[in-house]
């Protein structure tokens, strides 16, 4: 998995992933210390996130192990919100 | 899933039989802020009927086996997407026309 920051979000009406009202967000990917690194993802967001918010993707096959991806073309997924990060017992992110 | 631009066609007479009559696109990934190309190149196959000139994004490794139009196909990139509109930071950075 890696850490993101939720920037926005990709809109498309025509699509070929046969997932109604699929939501796919724009997000940044970031280091250890929650600092962008100017690589972008698309990721089908099925939790809710919103902007600004941290959040963990699943990358790959794993992204279609979800209830709504299962058996999707979909190779990013959010599977969690970041509500803290603590590397070295200090703490990087407290949402 | 990565943004990109389709620039262009790739044409291929002799291939696995298999993958006959799918349309092969040559897309360079962008910058969703600027929208400008990353000088990075793949090949993707089309499920959607892209263009060239448009912004789509494109699903990769066995995931993109997935579409309709690549199931169980030699597949590792394919366009599931044309993109609308892009919204960043509050700004809409990308509006299809």
């Amino acid at each position: 998995m890696i850490i993101g920051r939720v920037v926005g979000t990709v809109v498309s009406v025509n699509r070929s992933d046969e997932i109604s009202e699929a939501r796919y967000l724009l997000v940044e990917q970031c280091n250890q210390k929650i600092k962008g690194t100017k690589n972008y993802h698309v990721v089908l967001d099925a939790l809710g996130a919103g902007e600004g918010e941290i959040v963990i993707v699943s990358q790959g096959s794993s992204a279609r192990q979800t209830r709504i991806s299962n058996n999707k073309a979909v190779d990013a997924i959010v599977t969690g919100i970041v509500d803290l990060i603590e590397e070295k017992g200090e703490l990087v992110y407290r949402k | 899933m990565t943004l990109a631009r389709v620039v262009g066609n790739v044409v291929s007479n002799q291939k696995d039989p298999s993958i006959e009559g799918i349309k092969f696109l040559l897309l360079e990934k962008i910058d969703p802020e600027d929208l400008k190309g990353k000088n990075d190149f793949l090949v993707a196959m089309d499920s959607v009927g892209a263009g060239e000139g448009e912004i789509v994004f494109f699903v990769a490794g066995s995931s993109s086996r997935m579409t309709v139009v690549t199931n169980g196909k030699p597949c590792d990139a394919a366009i599931t997407a044309i993109v609308d509109n892009i919204d960043m930071k509050g700004k809409l950075t990308y509006q299809k026309d």
